[in-house]
């Protein structure tokens, strides 16, 4: 049985649709409540794909994605990391993307050079968007050439629809003074673009999700899981049929057919 | 170690934006001052009081107040980094949602308990001192709930709450007259009038014994217009004249005298209730729950039901813009799941009313209202904080403008719920505990349901901030979460029933849960947020939050498990049943109050009121022939009006695709620009069922309520039409905005618009479910003089949408296809519309559109089975502005032109129920044809030069300039 663990917890709100998505794609998926991993972290070896969904966890006090990511990042990172060494592929949407960059998972080590033992200092953020506002809209996306992201191996962006939704207030991609962004795009990191004019937030150039080293981790600002049926595309009443699947729902698709295939049972 | 307050700064660090001061400079450009800063700098300030050593504090500051990629922190104060520098901090007692957050996580790092305030710091550039207050006060925050510092603060402790005097007195009024009880109800905040006054003082002479101050807040809060509807359930005798009394006679609870007043028993009971129960009557099966729970109740599918409820938030939002708005949508939001046993909120909706921004200067707004620009900002910025937070996409809405909602604007928030078709009722049961679950009680929102039932006047900043809050979305959310997984226990629901704490706090909901078994309460158990409180508010507090549940003794284990899980706090505050129906109040081992549930419930004095209605005459002509605007000037203008002008400032705010159930969106076409009219979502994940969500309002045709009120249900009716509802699916809700009603001819309009909700439900077939009314909704300024709203009637709809594939949108599809006009015919009457806002009106165009309820019901139906047939390639319903309108709306939103032929009269009028359908000429023979007993007719063709033309030539304008008009007005 393929299973997505999908965590839950104080003010996360994307995760039943987040979930809808695994199923889709035919993975089977189980809302985990944070509080139940913090006291068993094992857990995590249960399951062979992770979401971390979006929403506005505690609150987005302080910053967005700050205080889950301040509960889980002692706590939680070597599960994580064992479940990444076993192949599971784990989405970050939206302030999943946020929790992830502040708990050590993107981007993670270079690619050749192992996991820390302890997580990392931060060095990608998610800042308030240039307009100081929440923005709800589609964008037209591009997948970079030569991504290592498995998410979004071989989609035909034009056949997939070529947009994904999003909706956030702080999503604006910053790298901090110890990394470049082109070393991300050199090495392979950069899974997921705005397409030229379509930038939301003011993003750094136009990134709107970064992969880790070995192509599992994905965090992304737009939510793939808002996309999984052509009736959710916002010009659908005027799409000539027949389609492909939609970029949502190919994403997933991916993700469990990796996990199908690959991920090691504990 | 000595408790001290630390301050910590966070800013951006050196080089990275600051987006928040680019907006807030933005903003001030907007207030109208001589100087306004050049740049403003913005920090975020924490004060922590606790026993922090200086490597605990720099590892807070470090790693949990600032992100080390971008920001930087400060320990203490930096020294001003500008001209001026001012702090705006929440006054003790307001929510401090974030704040809470951060303690919760300085307890979870370092195991400490600390107390945290958040404030946020401005460095403004090329300002003195004194601008740069009034630019705080007018920007950055609200007196009401704010304090201002021209400097860092940091105090050397936190302020602690001051104690009530304890106790539940008796409160003497056995021997007051009419007058002393009049001058004691409004002292005391009761607003209560004579008549009910003396029937409490009767009441108690037969018990022989003088009321507890706890009792008489008690009967107060039940008593109160806000609660009980008293003005729409008396009986009213209603005059019309001249000419002969209304055709009325026949309807349910109505006598007609000979002299020709008609008296109507129970207004809301015999108009709006009746028609409900006379379409259930006749055949209609799926109402489930109607005007008894905290929303109305249908069938969605064979398993689940879905749930709409509307209510205002008006007067807090007055007084503080964003906390009443998002206390709006989160009472709205506690309706939903406090309605059956619990549904899931699965959409919001939001309609305001405010001023115009552009006519009013900042000196001209009366005293203690605020500008209307502010209004707006604020509202939406709290539905968007509120709604965003919770995850449930707000959909649909609606803003009017009008200058007399300057002293009292309008806030309407919905929300839309599904859940089990087994889960629509619950009743709790003798011994049941009466559990509260989710928020902390404080002082705030105390007196919030009695001061919603009396008009604003200049002073009520100061005499009811304490009515104002500041909502905290996480804690509803996890709170939410909670509940329905008690819900869905796999054991069955874990309690007997649930209701929210709203108006009316522990009072109203614990009287109404326990009206039919009595209860007994505790109130010392009750979780409060600090120290101080007098048993009196705690029981009348509306602290945000809230809900109350009836738990049989055998589930509160399992119930504590799950809350434990989502750290929602739980607190047993008694039971439920008592041996003589009362209602218990205790405080310790004391007994403070008594009441009989009877007397609670039912012994309010009903009275007679008197209403009139002399139809207002038409204005003389107040425009000259020679003086009409052309149509390019009246085109252009109407599409800037902020009525008609695109709201995607405030709808690309929020968040309306989460939980994934989009469908029909509320901006569509290819720029995502075009305005829709309903959306439409899917309840259930994956069915293709959908549930389509709109409003109608009709507010230019107040000259007769009767009018606006058929013309806001066809609106309704039409809007959720135009993407593909079911017409005999559809249900309504109603809300009333009215001044105050003692003058008869105001409750003559109230009458006669609760008449015409009858017809009209009728007439579609579209049953009411629910609904609330506001009133005294007036503002009396400083020098005595009242401004009162336009009579508001804000009609929602939800329909069935049989399969989501067949939805249109109403953006324009494809060059060379035609549209067509369909449903009612175009009179060019004039009154009401906004081509005569701006121009007045010529010579006999001054009358109101006639509007007529079985045409329009027929056109609902034809124009629904061409969409059914796959016939339609886009549909717009044909209201504000007109015509013209909507065909221009249609092709900006699909990036098209038009080439019309059409009647220059035609193009402005607001006649009801018309369609505006674009069809393929292939199909125009099949369109006709099924259109045969309608007006219709072939008013244009869409083309691909993006130009729109009126073809005699008077009007050749592209679409683009078209587009800046109607983007540019409320571009904020």
């Amino acid at each position: 049985m393929t299973t997505a663990l999908v965590l839950t917890t104080s003010g996360i709100n994307c995760d039943r649709e987040l979930a809808h998505a695994f199923e889709l794609a035919g993975a089977t998926a189980e809302l985990v409540h944070l509080n139940r991993l913090l006291a068993e972290p094992g857990m995590v070896d249960r399951y062979s794909l992770i979401g971390l969904p979006g929403g506005f966890s505690y609150g987005d006090a302080i910053g967005a994605g700050r205080i889950a990511a301040t509960l889980m990042r002692e706590a939680l990172y070597p599960a994580f990391v064992s479940a990444i060494a076993r192949g599971v592929p784990i989405i970050a949407t939206c302030n999943g993307f946020q929790i992830a960059a502040q708990m050590g998972l993107l981007p993670g080590p270079a690619a050749g050079e192992p996991w820390p033992a302890v997580p990392a200092r931060p060095t990608v953020g998610l800042a308030a968007n240039d307009t100081a506002r929440f923005v709800d809209r589609w964008c037209a996306v591009e997948i970079p050439d030569g991504t290592r992201c498995i998410w979004t191996q071989g989609i035909e962006l034009e056949d997939a629809g070529g947009v994904l939704p999003v909706a956030h207030g702080e999503g604006r991609f910053t790298v901090g003074p110890d990394l470049a962004v082109s070393r991300l795009a050199a090495d392979g990191q950069i899974a997921l673009r705005y397409r030229p004019g379509e930038n939301p937030n003011g993003s750094l150039d136009a990134v709107a999700g970064i992969c880790d080293a070995s192509g599992l981790v994905l965090g992304l600002m737009p939510h793939p899981e808002r996309f999984t049926r052509w009736t959710h595309h916002p010009q659908w009443t005027r799409l000539e049929e027949p389609r492909g699947e939609t970029l949502g729902l190919a994403m997933f698709r991916n993700a469990v057919a990796w996990a199908k295939q690959q991920v090691a049972a504990v | 170690m000595p408790t001290a307050v630390h301050r910590v700064e966070v800013r951006p660090r050196t080089g990275e934006l600051d987006p928040r001061g680019a907006a807030a400079c933005r903003e001030a450009q907007t207030l109208g001052l001589a100087r306004v800063p050049s740049k403003i700098d913005t920090a975020a300030v924490y004060l922590i009081q606790g026993e922090l050593d200086t490597d605990q504090l720099a590892l807070l500051a470090g790693s949990l107040l600032a992100d080390p990629v971008m920001e930087t922190a400060t320990l203490g104060a930096a020294p001003p980094l500008a001209d001026a520098v001012i702090e705006v901090h929440s006054l003790p007692g307001v929510m401090d949602p974030d704040a809470l957050a951060v303690e919760s996580a300085i307890r979870a790092m370092l195991g400490l308990r600390v107390q945290v305030r958040t404030a946020r710091r401005f460095d403004m550039h090329g300002v003195d001192t004194a601008t740069a207050r009034q630019v705080a006060e007018r920007l950055l925050g609200n007196p009401v709930i704010h304090g201002f510092h021209d400097e860092p603060w940091h105090p050397e402790s936190f302020p602690t709450g001051t104690r009530s005097r304890a106790g539940s007195g008796l409160v003497v009024i056995e021997d007051m007259d009419d007058r002393a009880l009049a001058s004691f109800s409004r002292n005391a905040h009761l607003f209560l009038s004579v008549p009910e006054m003396r029937a409490i003082q009767a009441e108690y002479r037969r018990q022989g014994r003088d009321p507890t101050e706890i009792e008489l807040e008690t009967l107060a809060q039940t008593w109160s217009e806000h609660c009980v509807h008293k003005t729409l359930k008396a009986t009213i005798r209603y005059r019309q004249q001249p000419g002969p009394p209304p055709d009325w006679a026949d309807r349910p609870g109505h006598e007609i005298a000979p002299d020709g007043a008609i008296t109507i028993h129970n207004l809301l009971k015999s108009t709006i209730v009746a028609a409900t129960e006379t379409l259930i009557a006749d055949g209609i099966d799926w109402c489930l729950s109607v005007f008894v729970d905290n929303a109305g109740v249908i069938a969605f599918d064979e398993e689940h039901a879905v749930c709409f409820k509307v209510e205002t938030h008006n007067h807090p939002s007055a007084i503080e813009p964003y906390g009443g708005a998002a206390t709006g949508i989160g009472g709205c939001i506690r309706d939903i799941i406090g309605t059956g046993l619990a549904a899931r909120p699965i959409a919001s909706t939001d309609v305001f009313c405010v001023a115009h921004p552009e006519k009013w200067t900042p000196d001209a707004v009366p005293a203690g209202c605020l500008h209307p620009r502010r209004i707006l900002s604020q509202v939406v910025a709290g539905v968007r904080d509120y709604g965003n937070r919770m995850g449930i996409p707000t959909l649909n809405g609606a803003v009017w403008f009008d200058d007399d909602y300057i002293g009292n604007p309008l806030v309407y928030c919905g929300c839309i719920g599904v859940m089990p078709r087994e889960m629509i009722a619950g009743e709790p049961r003798r011994g049941d505990r009466i559990v509260a679950l989710g928020g902390r009680t404080g002082r705030d929102g105390i007196h919030g349901a009695t001061f919603s039932s009396s008009e604003l006047t200049g002073s009520h900043a100061d005499e009811f901030g304490h009515a104002v809050q500041i909502g905290n979305a996480v804690t509803e959310k996890t709170l939410l979460e909670a509940i329905l997984q008690a819900r869905d226990e796999p054991g069955g629901c874990l309690y007997s029933a649930i209701t929210d704490c709203g108006a009316g706090g522990f009072s109203s909901a614990v009287g109404e849960m326990g009206c039919e078994l009595g209860a007994v309460v505790q109130l010392e158990k009750a979780p409060l947020k600090y120290s101080g409180l007098s048993p009196t508010e705690i029981w009348i507090s509306e602290a945000q939050e809230r809900m109350v549940l009836a738990v049989p003794p055998e589930s509160m284990k399992r119930l504590e498990e799950i809350c434990a899980l989502h750290e929602v706090e739980l607190s047993d505050l008694g039971h439920f049943g008592t041996d003589d129906r009362s209602l218990v109040l205790r405080y310790g081992h004391r007994e403070i109050g008594r009441l009989a549930m009877e007397f609670l419930h039912e012994g309010l004095p009903m009275s007679t009121r008197e209403a009139s209605w002399t139809p207002v005459p038409v204005a003389a002509s107040t425009r000259r022939a020679d003086e009409a605007p052309t149509c390019r000037d009246a085109l252009l203008a109407l599409l800037a009006h902020p009525n008609i002008a695109s709201k995607r400032w405030i709808i690309r705010q929020y968040d309306h695709e989460v939980q994934g159930s989009s469908v029909v969106k509320p901006l569509v076409g290819p720029g995502g620009e075009g305005p829709s009219d309903a959306a439409v979502i899917l309840p259930v994940p994956g069915s293709m069922r959908g549930l389509a969500i709109a409003n109608g309002l009709a507010t230019g045709l107040r000259a007769d309520p009767y009018v606006m009120t058929l013309a806001a249900i066809d609106e309704c009716v039409r809007n959720l039409v135009c993407v593909g509802a079911d017409p005999t699916r559809i249900a309504l809700l109603d809300n009333f905005c009215w001044p105050s009603c003692t003058e008869p001819q105001r409750l003559g309009g109230l009458v006669r618009a609760a008449e015409a909700c009858y017809e009209g439900a009728l007439a579609y077939r579209a049953p009411f479910i629910s609904g609330k009314d506001s009133l005294n909704n007036q503002f009396t300024t400083d020098d005595g003089r009242t401004i009162a709203i336009p009579p508001t009637l804000l009609i929602s709809g939800i329909g069935i949408v049989q399969d989501v594939s067949c939805c249109v949108t109403m953006d324009a599809k494809t060059a060379g296809n035609l549209l067509v006009l369909a449903g009612g015919p175009t009179t060019g009457a004039m009154g009401g519309s906004h081509y005569e806002m701006l121009y007045g009106h010529a010579e006999h165009h001054g009358e109101l559109p006639a509007v007529d309820p079985a045409g329009g019901a027929r056109a609902a139906r034809a124009v629904a089975g061409l969409i059914d047939r796959g016939l339609v390639r886009s549909a717009h319903d044909c209201s504000d502005g007109g015509l013209l309108i909507a065909a221009a709306e249609m092709a900006m939103a699909g990036g098209l032109g038009i080439e019309l032929a059409l009647d220059g009269r035609a193009c402005f009028s607001e006649d009801p129920a018309r369609y505006l359908l674009e069809i393929d000429p292939g199909d125009l023979d099949a369109v006709t044809a099924a259109l045969s007993d309608l007006t219709h007719v072939v008013v244009g063709e869409f083309t691909g030069d993006r130009r729109l033309t009126l073809s005699d030539a008077q009007l050749d304008v592209p679409i683009d300039e078209l587009r800046s008009a109607w983007l540019g007005t409320l571009d904020w």
